[in-house]
């Protein structure tokens, strides 16, 4: 697995305190680990601070209401760490 | 300040944008409603409306900065440290920084100072939404009977 997602998942369980060993790069960040909205702004905060990017929450937020993206695309945990690295690597060009 | 109507900032005396900084005063009530209960015959501000003038102090920042664009509403306090007591008829200063502009949040560091002495300080997050109806305008108003000019975008 990632470094990245390592970092993500200990921030989850820190975070939420769920147990490390429930969060996989398959889990859905809500509906399988029933992390809610303001749940979610506090683990943006940490990745934020982690990685020194600016997680575009309210784009993907507005991407899913409007149906133009589906919720696993951002908060599936892998799909996650995707584009956290697509963010750094931006952030380093 | 009006304790009971959590009307907490007095007036702005310094808001500068590139350090994303804001310093504001407020006078304690000499009586309030308040400290009929907290404390019978011992007047103290609680801790929780220390933290409230904090919030707000950070708050109006952020709209400041944001020049109204989105509200704060406050949604976590971290590290809240309350030094000593505060009583009627002190004078606050209350000073908050921006430390982070996350999308759709933002967190702040705000602390009270009374003549110099530390009373407290916290770390603050804020959730930024869209007005709800008719709040803006009452924002405005607020803001400006504190002297505080917001940043035109």
């Amino acid at each position: 697995m990632s470094a990245t997602f390592e970092t993500v998942a200990g921030i989850i369980s820190e975070t939420c305190d769920i147990p490390r060993d429930k969060i996989t790069p398959q889990s859905h960040a809500i509906d399988d680990l029933g992390i809610d909205s303001l749940a979610f702004l506090d683990i943006a905060f940490a990745i934020d601070k982690a990685f020194g990017i600016k997680l575009p929450l309210e784009q993907w937020t507005q991407e899913v209401n409007e149906g133009k993206a589906p919720a696993e695309q951002y908060f599936v945990l892998e799909n996650l760490c995707q584009r956290i690295d697509d963010l750094v690597a931006a952030k380093k060009a | 300040m009006r304790l009971e109507y959590f009307d907490m900032i007095d007036k702005v005396t310094t808001f500068d944008p590139s350090q994303k900084r804001i310093a504001t005063r407020s006078t304690v009530p000499n009586a309030s409603p308040v400290f009929e209960g907290h404390f019978p015959g011992h007047p103290l501000v609680p801790g929780v409306l220390l933290t409230e003038t904090m919030a707000q102090a950070s708050g109006y920042l952020l709209l400041a900065l944001n020049g109204l664009s989105q509200m704060p509403f406050l949604m976590m306090v971290d590290k809240a440290r309350f030094r000593t007591f505060v009583e009627p008829d002190a004078v606050l200063d209350v000073e908050a920084e921006l430390v982070h502009e996350g999308s759709g949040y933002a967190a702040t560091k705000a602390k009270i100072t009374i003549g110099g002495k530390p009373i407290c300080d916290a770390e603050l997050r804020f959730r930024l939404m869209p007005f709800p109806a008719d709040m803006r305008a009452l924002m405005e108003s607020r803001i400006g009977a504190i002297g505080l000019e917001p940043v035109r975008n």
